[in-house]
């Protein structure tokens, strides 16, 4: 017992309980996934290094024909594929693992809301997002890149939309599978989305009836918006737009049934 | 205020064709301590989780510090502190970022750097969570259940994994909580541990309560009644033993090699049974009179078999 006085002064655990105050929690919520995903070398490669690569490689070098100058062809696609990378892809495989490692249910049994366990998500996908797009945005105009001043601020619109959107699908799927599976899934995905949906090879430039089917797709969907935002200068069509909102409120409301704390 | 810690009567959870708790009733008064003891698989972790509103319950009536955990989980969340059986954290967070992410959630939480130390983590405060050991994890999750201040707390299987030098200092602070007056619920399959740390103890199976009482209840059913027991080859035939003895005594040798005497144990039989050893050709080896364990309570309640 003499060890016990010690180590632990009496009074050192007397119940002081309550919940810390909202916006801190926010914050600190948001600041932690930021810190693991930018950290992961992994979601730093899928994220950052594959986009930043492609957006090189499709600038110089004349593998897809594109409208000239190519740049200005290429970011659009880039930024919906670092959209998709972060908000669908590495969403998903963080929350299959992070499921795996019990982490939702702690955070749950703490005082945090619920509403704000997902809004830390939400922010710290938001905040990864911001961040390569920075990145991506500054290796553009090294390149020559010359967006239409409108289509900036109807990216930041977009961009946000698209991230909501695949980040649900990204919950969708990243919180009801085995981790393994999710991991394999998720990239499967953005592989095909990458060279089937619409971001690398425009919908347009599909053959009509395979085209119609694409259009429908999120990458599609948000590339086409950005396209003719940043490149042509002109507002999206609503019908891309409408796309997202689509796709994001379905697996949205699909999600919060499916999805499992572990 | 003066409502329990935890109030449970009836509860009923199935999950399909399984019923994990079968109309369990259990009652936590603040400032206790109580194990809730069973074999794997006899719906303890159930229990807690529907407890901590983790689970919907069948039917049934629960309160926590007067809430009920399935409605009001919001509300009650705060007030309570929660070590889930295998710990809980972000695979990539490091122990102590770990645990200030879990005190920013707390109005008023303990001082991480301090708990982290006094955990015996600072070595590792900088280790990512699965690299550290399962002891380590267990730890931290520990100090994640305590670092809100809470008023309750529920420990599940808060030692498994753990090296006997963690395990002292996890019981260590089950009594510093209780002398601070926080109520605690632990789950174990250690006897050891809910004789050491418990003011009541719950021993469940099967998703019923076998018995309750504090250890000392549940040891002296009768107080007369004495242990002997030795240790010797197997095989040595009770019935002889029990020829040489006294009146009223009994033998039993419920492990191989493990005999039983029960009955009243005074030198008159200590000094019949070493005789008889003797006679026999085999030392008493361990020899011990003393009350039941709560270890022979459980096994007489709960069987010997070995569950998955």
């Amino acid at each position: 017992m003499t060890t016990e006085a010690g180590r632990f002064a009496p009074g050192t655990f007397t119940p002081a309980p309550g919940a810390g105050s909202p916006p801190r929690m926010l914050i600190t919520h948001a600041r932690t996934e930021t810190m693991l995903t930018l950290r992961n070398g992994e979601q730093v490669l899928l994220t950052l290094l594959i986009p930043l690569a492609l957006l090189v490689g499709l600038s110089l070098l004349d593998i897809i024909a594109m409208p000239e100058p190519r740049v200005d062809s290429v970011t659009p696609r880039i930024f919906a594929l670092a959209v998709m990378s972060s908000a669908f892809t590495g969403q998903a495989i963080a929350l299959g693992f992070d499921r795996r490692y019990g982490v939702l249910k702690r955070l749950a049994a703490t005082a945090l809301p619920r509403w704000l366990l997902v809004a830390g998500r939400v922010l710290g996908c938001l905040a990864v997002v911001t961040v390569q797009l920075l990145v991506l945005a500054a290796g553009a105009v090294l390149l020559g890149w010359s967006p239409s001043g409108v289509g900036l601020l109807w990216t930041v619109l977009l961009v946000v939309l698209g991230a909501l959107a695949f980040g649900a699908l990204g919950v969708l799927l990243g919180g009801a599978l085995k981790a393994e599976v999710v991991l394999a899934l998720a990239n499967v995905v953005w592989f095909v989305l990458l060279l089937a949906g619409g971001i690398v090879v425009a919908a347009d430039s599909l053959p009509p009836g395979m085209a119609d089917v694409v259009r429908l797709l999120p990458s599609a969907a948000l590339t086409d918006a950005l396209t003719q935002t940043l490149a042509d200068g002109s507002a999206p069509a609503l019908s891309s737009v409408l796309t997202l909102v689509v796709w994001g409120a379905a697996a949205g409301l699909l999600a919060t049934r499916t999805t499992k704390l572990v | 205020m003066n409502a329990p810690a935890v109030e449970v009567s009836g509860l009923v959870k199935t999950y399909r064709a399984t019923t994990a708790v079968d109309g369990l009733d259990l009652r936590l008064d603040r400032g206790a301590v109580l194990a809730l003891l069973g074999p794997n698989g006899a719906g303890k972790t159930t229990t807690v989780e529907v407890c901590e509103g983790f689970l919907g319950r069948d039917s049934g009536e629960v309160r926590v510090l007067g809430l009920d955990p399935a409605t009001d989980g919001e509300r009650l969340r705060p007030r309570i502190g929660v070590m889930p059986q295998g710990g809980g954290a972000y695979p990539g967070i490091r122990a102590a970022e770990m645990l200030s992410l879990v005190a920013a959630c707390a109005a008023d939480p303990l001082d991480p750097v301090w708990l982290i130390d006094v955990l015996g983590l600072g070595g590792c405060a900088r280790t990512p969570y699965k690299r550290l050991s399962g002891g380590q994890q267990q730890r931290l999750s520990l100090a994640c259940a305590l670092v809100g201040r809470p008023e309750l707390v529920f420990l599940d299987e808060p030692t498994a994994g753990m090296d006997p030098q963690a395990r002292r200092l996890v019981w260590e602070l089950v009594h510093a909580l209780r002398a601070d007056g926080v109520s605690v619920l632990l789950t174990t399959h250690l006897m050891e541990e809910a004789e050491a740390l418990a003011d009541h103890v719950v021993i469940i199976d099967h998703g019923r309560v076998v018995a309750e009482g504090s250890p000392s209840d549940l040891t002296a059913d009768n107080p007369h009644e004495q242990q002997l027991r030795f240790r010797a080859k197997s095989g040595l035939d009770p019935a002889l033993l029990v020829a040489a003895l006294p009146e009223g005594c009994r033998v039993s040798e419920p492990t191989p090699g493990w005999y039983l005497v029960a009955g009243t144990v005074n030198p008159q039989v200590v000094s019949t049974v070493t005789a008889w050893c003797a006679q026999q050709g085999v030392l008493a080896e361990e020899l011990q009179v003393g009350r039941r364990s709560l270890e022979d309570v459980f096994l007489e309640l709960t069987g010997r078999e070995l569950r998955s």
